[in-house]
């Protein structure tokens, strides 16, 4: 989907988060924000998602389409199990969405673990839960902030390739400061510094 | 020893240990009233338990009791759902917040007393306890409901955002859960305060069929043991009453899979 970013500016406790930044991404793929802790990625993603006001710019997002939100923390609802955490974002009926969700949770590698709430589960485990959850929720764009930051290296493997498979048609942006994600990942990786957030290198990977 | 009898064991003994407790506090109770000696300064145990049965020979005895019990509880209820709809009138708009604060706390430090003599004044006596209950009830209620609305944790509310939930699933899966710890305290502490401040509304305004009247009554006549029956009344009730009540939020908040 189309999302194009122009002169965005933010003031952020008195710093300068986003002076007049631009960028325009591709339709699909995904795309890698890279850079070090603290440089207004997340802020960037926030403002994109709608979750954070921004002082002037304009984003323009495409189709009015869904979004699908990975946050740096897991975000799951602690009173309800992880199968019902998937399916509160889908739109079907129960029965339907209860087992999509357990679906989802299989692709995750959560098999048998659909019943047990967050606070039973491992932090790695709750973060593949968050990433089941946005991939169950579909969309034209995902937004990923560090999302494999809790899990180990296999999983995080695993998960990669999920995430390519399911999002074919879609934009994703991916924020790490991780450059092995960005290289299994990424179709094009912007490097960044800041703040304010500045585009320093592009890497496109073939 | 197998699981279940061993928690049965534990059970028992913590029944044991109670039931010891109690009988420590009896014997105190007992023994001041051997060595005091007046009857209308402290009767014995045995003597108002007594008391209660014979009261309760008397058909009268259910319907004051019943009687004080509805008053309460009415005065009660209304406290839950004044104060919780304030409370989301006050969290929803700062103006709303700004001109019911100075209220709700002027109500909270007036003295239950002024209220139940200003009552008397303004409306009718028959009333007077369900609104002394309602008016302890309702800022407990409103403080804690607002306090569970503003804990809730926003990053939550940031998902449920991003993720379209609209205002109804909002409501169900974010805020409820979130609040209902600090309603389920509201309704233990408003349950409690209701009791007393409803009792003593009651015996003010010497209400018909009711437990404060009979507390009035017992004062008038310096029937010691009267007033000790009516109090035990009064306190067995409100325990069972806040145990019922107990039993019933935990089925609430199973429904909302609060508290795991």
């Amino acid at each position: 989907m189309k999302l194009e970013i122009k002169n965005l500016t933010k003031e952020y406790d008195g710093k300068i988060v986003l002076d007049h930044f631009s960028l325009t991404f591709p339709q699909k793929g995904t795309v890698c924000l890279f850079g070090p802790s603290g440089c207004g990625k997340t802020t960037l993603l926030n403002c994109i998602a709608g979750l954070e006001r921004f002082d002037s710019g304009v984003i323009t997002i495409g189709q009015k389409d869904k979004i699908s939100c990975v946050f740096q923390e897991d975000r799951l609802l602690p009173w309800i199990s992880a199968k019902d955490n998937v399916a509160a974002v889908l739109s079907g009926n129960a029965k339907q969405n209860g087992e999509e969700a357990v679906n989802w949770l299989r692709l995750v590698g959560l098999a048998g673990e659909e019943d047990k709430h967050p606070a039973q589960l491992s932090g790695g485990m709750r973060q593949r839960v968050a990433i089941a959850r946005a991939l169950a929720y579909g969309g034209g764009l995902f937004l990923l902030d560090e999302p494999f930051h809790a899990l180990d290296e296999e999983s995080k493997t695993q998960i990669i390739s999920l995430i390519k498979e399911q999002t074919t048609n879609s934009l994703v942006i991916l924020v790490t400061h991780d450059s092995r994600e960005a290289e299994l990942l990424a179709d094009v990786t912007y490097v960044l510094s800041g703040p304010p957030v500045k585009i320093v290198d592009t890497i496109t990977n073939c | 020893m197998t699981s279940t009898t061993q928690n049965k064991f534990i059970v028992k003994h913590k029944m044991a240990r109670k039931l010891l407790v109690a009988a420590f506090w009896l014997g105190i109770w007992q023994l001041i009233y051997l060595t005091v000696q007046q009857e209308i300064l402290i009767v014995s145990p045995v003597c108002v338990v007594q008391r209660i049965f014979e009261l309760s020979r008397d058909s009268s005895f259910y319907l004051t009791a019943l009687y004080s019990m509805l008053r309460i509880l009415t005065g009660f209820a209304l406290g839950l759902f004044i104060g919780t709809v304030l409370a989301l009138l006050t969290s929803a708009s700062q103006t709303m917040y700004d001109i019911f604060h100075p209220i709700i706390s002027i109500i909270k430090s007036t003295p239950v007393a002024s209220f139940i003599i200003l009552a008397l004044v303004w409306i009718q006596s028959a009333h007077v306890p369900a609104f002394t209950s309602f008016l302890m009830v309702t800022p407990i209620v409103w403080g804690n409901v607002t306090n569970g609305i503003q804990k809730t944790d926003k990053r939550l509310l940031q998902m449920a955002y991003s993720y379209r939930f609209g205002a109804v699933k909002t409501l169900k899966r974010v805020y409820i859960p979130s609040v209902m710890p600090y309603f389920t305290a509201a309704c233990t502490t408003g349950l409690g305060l209701a009791w007393k401040a409803g009792i003593a509304a009651e015996v003010l305004a010497n209400t018909e069929f009711s437990i404060g009247g009979q507390i009035y009554n017992s004062k008038i006549y310096i029937e010691t043991a009267d007033l000790f029956a009516w109090t035990t009344v009064v306190i067995v009730m409100s325990v069972i009453l806040e145990w019922l009540m107990i039993r019933l939020m935990k089925k609430v908040g199973q429904k909302y899979n609060v508290g795991r």
